[in-house]
């Protein structure tokens, strides 16, 4: 598994980290304590030989070895020392706690000699650490320190009443102390396993605790990636990652949702495309089959009235075969043309001639008697910029509509054209709102007029709640329960993440009431005033390039008409209220061809009454 | 020595078939049928046809399959597409494959297919007489020929050419061969300044002193910018001079490298 192994790799890596700090440190800090320690233990080994060694001068100067010999042998005897033995300069042993080696001789290169004797000539002065030396007796037992202590020739020395030694002899025999180092060897160990045992614990809370935040920034989310892209991988495309974060996992749980729902789109559009597809398929079938039949008719109608000769009544009713005939092969004609508009060809176009042309496509639909045709064009209509197909379809599926619409009753159908001058104010529609952290607030789920709305929270004192804004470009429309003035100590807050979306530093230029910013992505900043009523609003980058000029279309019929409730989802695919009969696709390729040119289409409808669909295209694309 | 037999005509259709040969025959002719091109390709090798009218879409091989099948053969007869699936596609495919010398969109009246017919029928007459003068049958995209355009104008088939000029405009007018082929044209009847054109569909009627209706199929897309006065009243300067004076419109067209594919120099 992926994450685990990031997860492994990443405490495993934590840990040696720490292993290897913890290790150096360890070193250091034994290596300290054993030097303190046995420096302690060097302190206190002279120190008792100097206790020693003043102990039995009194019994030195009277040189009573009896008493030297008592005294030695009695500190000899304490639990702390091992051995106390004195030396002559000739190294014969002459005191000593272990009676039994007395008089024999030290080996001048034993460990107890070597330091000074080692230059084969006797020294006469040593600094106290290289009187010291540690040593094992027998491989197998414990650690001594031993410490000798030079006994030197004094004045009293020489003129004791004894004259034991001339006054030119200047060191008279070495004191040697022997101390055990069981208790410091032991200390030293103590301090080792605790070492180690410091290290161990530590290393253990420490993968712990990395291993818990690995598995909750790491682990977790990237196993809720995984499981989106298994749903996605599997067909799932309405699933969506839960993003829960604002760090790098969060924003790619984000992009991911992002292209999910971008390939449920492209998904959408290509089964549409798909399903065109398919139409001008069973189109091209049907005017293959339907033309070899016609081509009987036509020739032998046309055949026999050219040689009808003179009958006058035979000649007309000829004469309305033959004509008959060929309007169904315009029909056919038209069909195929509808068929093929697969790739989008704009071009200058007069619409009124669209129109007409759509109008043929749907005339026998008409002429049964029942449905009026009224048709009101504006015939100073400038020319637009269009995939003259598309648009046809575009007038095709809404005049279908209303004859469906209309039913079995006799009814009106009225398509009216004329150019109009609009504001991008109330036309355009922003279909993304950013917060400064990209968060979108466009909210599907909320909708003004069947347009997802904008949504924000706001906040006055205490007051907390959400506010939805038309997301008409310049609607100044807002949807809530209870709204205090939007005015001066107003915040208005992203939903998602509470950051600010007032703009700072900023006023109303009309009112100097604080203004509202948010991003359209690549269209710009929208602002707008806050104060009820002032109205003042901006978007730089369409106000400054906008085209007003736009050719409207109005189909319009007296049919049933649409429930209020059903015209926010009239736009989405599949939402037929046709039932068998449609496909649910007639107006969802409509708003997707109007989209494409850069248009507008909205509904206004009443039950019983009608309903009116109108078309914007810009005069310029 | 095989007989020669005016039209062989080829549609799985046999209505299609009756039809055409009705209303052939009642003007003289003598035609065949074969509801396959498997059965034409065996009328071919028995009898010599002065024109061939075949559908596009049949089973087994297709009209356009036919017409590799005759070239590989040899079988010269210049052959007239038909197609009840009359796209642009088609209408264009059908004026420049090798061995064709016309179209004509299923249905049609009676009067529109003689208008056909008869003048493939002079236009393969034309045909032979040139080879016989020693001109090649077949120009580079190997569809019917006779009196080559002159340099840098592109050509429908044998209907119409089409000259790109500097100023990113171009010129439309009809064939020799086509108003040679159609008889002493009487009248053109032409479309407006402002209509837009499409290659494949017709762009203008000529009638001709036998009071037919020929179709000129359009070479290229475009808006018609200007209509050239003088080859709307009088006729015969189009006759006389149909690569400079008789020109017919000049069009601005959107995209003409994909409408030159078809076209030939």
């Amino acid at each position: 598994m992926l994450n685990s192994k990031i997860g492994y790799k990443l405490t495993f890596g934590v840990v040696l980290t720490v292993l290897c700090a913890i290790a150096i440190f360890a070193v250091f800090n034994i290596q300290s304590e054993r030097k303190s320690l046995l420096t302690e233990v060097e302190r206190h080994a002279y120190q008792l030989s100097e206790a020693v060694k003043s102990d039995t001068e009194y019994d030195m100067l009277r040189n009573d070895r009896d008493r030297i010999h008592e005294s030695i042998r009695r500190i000899g005897k304490q639990e702390s020392i091992d051995r106390v033995r004195v030396f002559n300069k000739s190294g014969e042993i002459i005191y000593s706690s272990d009676s039994a080696e007395i008089g024999k001789m030290v080996d001048k290169n034993a460990e107890s000699c070597y330091r000074c004797h080692l230059a084969g000539k006797p020294l006469e002065h040593l600094e106290t650490p290289e009187r010291t030396r540690i040593f094992r007796p027998l491989p197998d037992s414990s650690r001594l320190l031993g410490i000798i202590n030079p006994i030197y020739n004094s004045q009293t020395c020489w003129s004791a009443a004894c004259h034991a030694h001339p006054e030119e002899q200047t060191v008279l025999g070495v004191l040697d102390v022997t101390i055990p180092l069981t208790e410091v060897d032991r200390n030293i160990r103590r301090s080792q396993v605790a070492v180690m045992i410091l290290a161990v614990s530590t290393i253990l809370i420490l993968s712990l605790i990395v291993g818990f935040m690995v598995r909750w920034w790491i682990d977790r989310p990237v196993q809720e990636l995984l499981t989106g892209m298994r749903h996605v991988a599997g067909g799932n495309l309405a699933y969506r990652v839960e993003v829960k974060r604002e760090d790098e996992l969060g924003l790619l749980a984000r992009s991911f949702n992002n292209m999910t729902e971008n390939l449920a789109q492209a998904r959408l559009q290509l089964f549409q495309s798909d399903k065109l597809a398919s139409l001008g398929r069973l189109a091209a079938g049907v005017a293959h089959e339907i033309n070899n039949p016609l081509t009987a008719v036509l020739t032998y109608s046309s055949y026999l009235l050219k040689r009808s000769g003179g009958q006058a009544e035979t000649r007309d009713d000829l004469n309305v075969i033959v004509s008959e005939t060929i309007r169904c092969r315009e029909i056919v004609k038209s069909l195929l043309d509808f068929a093929r508009q697969t790739v989008p060809k704009k071009r200058q176009a007069d619409i009124n001639e669209i129109i007409g042309r759509a109008v043929t496509v749907i005339e026998n639909q008409l002429s049964l008697g029942r449905i009026e045709l009224v048709m009101d064009l504006d015939t100073a209509l400038p020319k637009v910029t269009v995939d003259a197909n598309q648009i046809q379809q575009v007038f095709i599926n809404l005049m279908v509509n209303a004859l469906d619409a209309i039913g079995e009753d006799s009814g009106t159908i009225k398509v009216s054209s004329k150019a109009i001058s609009v504001r991008p104010t109330g036309t355009l529609q922003i279909k993304r709102a950013l917060c400064p952290k990209r968060h979108d607030l466009v909210d599907t789920k909320v909708q003004i007029d069947g347009k997802p709305a904008i949504g924000m929270r706001f906040r006055k004192n205490e007051d907390t709640g959400l506010i939805y804004l038309n997301p008409l470009y310049g609607s100044h429309e807002h949807r809530l329960n209870d709204m205090p003035a939007l005015e001066e100590g107003v915040e208005l807050l992203c939903p998602e993440c509470a950051r600010s979306l007032i703009a700072e530093g900023e006023i109303c230029p009309k009112c100097g009431a604080p203004i509202y910013a948010f991003e359209v992505p690549l269209k710009g900043i929208v602002q707008g005033c806050l104060r009820d009523g002032c109205g003042w609003h901006s978007w730089e980058q369409v106000d400054s390039t906008w085209n007003d000029e736009f050719v409207e279309v109005r189909v319009e019929d007296n049919g049933c008409g649409i429930p209020k409730t059903q015209i926010p989802k009239l736009f989405e695919p599949f939402a037929t209220t046709k039932g068998q009969k449609g496909t649910g696709l007639g107006l969802a390729v409509t708003w997707g061809i109007v989209d494409n040119h850069n248009g507008t289409i909205s509904v206004e409808s009443e039950v019983g009454v009608g309903t009116s669909f109108i078309i914007r295209i810009p005069v310029k694309s | 020595m095989k007989t020669i037999r005016d039209i062989l005509v080829i549609d799985d259709e046999l209505t299609v078939t009756r039809a055409v040969v009705k209303v052939c025959s009642a003007e003289g002719m003598s035609v065949a049928a074969a509801d396959t091109a498997t059965e034409a390709l065996r009328f071919l090798e028995d009898s010599k046809f002065r024109l061939v009218l075949c559908d596009i879409m049949m089973n087994e091989l297709d009209g356009f399959q036919f017409l590799e099948e005759l070239d590989r053969r040899g079988i010269q007869t210049p052959v007239v597409m038909m197609t009840g699936y009359s796209t642009v596609e088609n209408a264009v495919k059908s004026l420049t494959a090798t061995g064709t010398v016309d179209y004509i969109a299923k249905p049609f009246t009676a009067d529109e297919l003689l208008t056909v017919v008869r003048r493939s029928l002079r236009c393969a007459l034309l045909l032979d007489e040139a080879e016989s003068a020693g001109l090649p049958r077949h120009n580079a995209n190997n569809a019917m020929s006779y009196v080559p355009c002159p340099a840098n104008y592109y050509r429908l088939g044998y209907v119409s050419w089409v000259l790109l000029e500097d100023e990113g405009t171009a010129r439309i007018g009809v064939s020799d061969l086509f108003l040679k082929a159609a008889e002493g044209i009487r009248e053109f009847e032409l479309s407006l300044p402002g209509e837009d054109l499409v290659q494949g569909i017709p762009c203008a009627v000529a009638t001709s002193v036998d009071g037919s209706m020929h179709a000129i199929i359009c070479p290229m897309d475009g808006k018609i910018l200007e209509v050239n006065a003088d080859a709307q009243s009088n006729p015969s300067l189009v006759e006389k001079d149909p690569y400079f004076r008789g020109w017919l419109y000049r069009i601005l067209p959107p995209n003409p490298e994909n409408n030159l594919q078809w076209l030939s120099l």
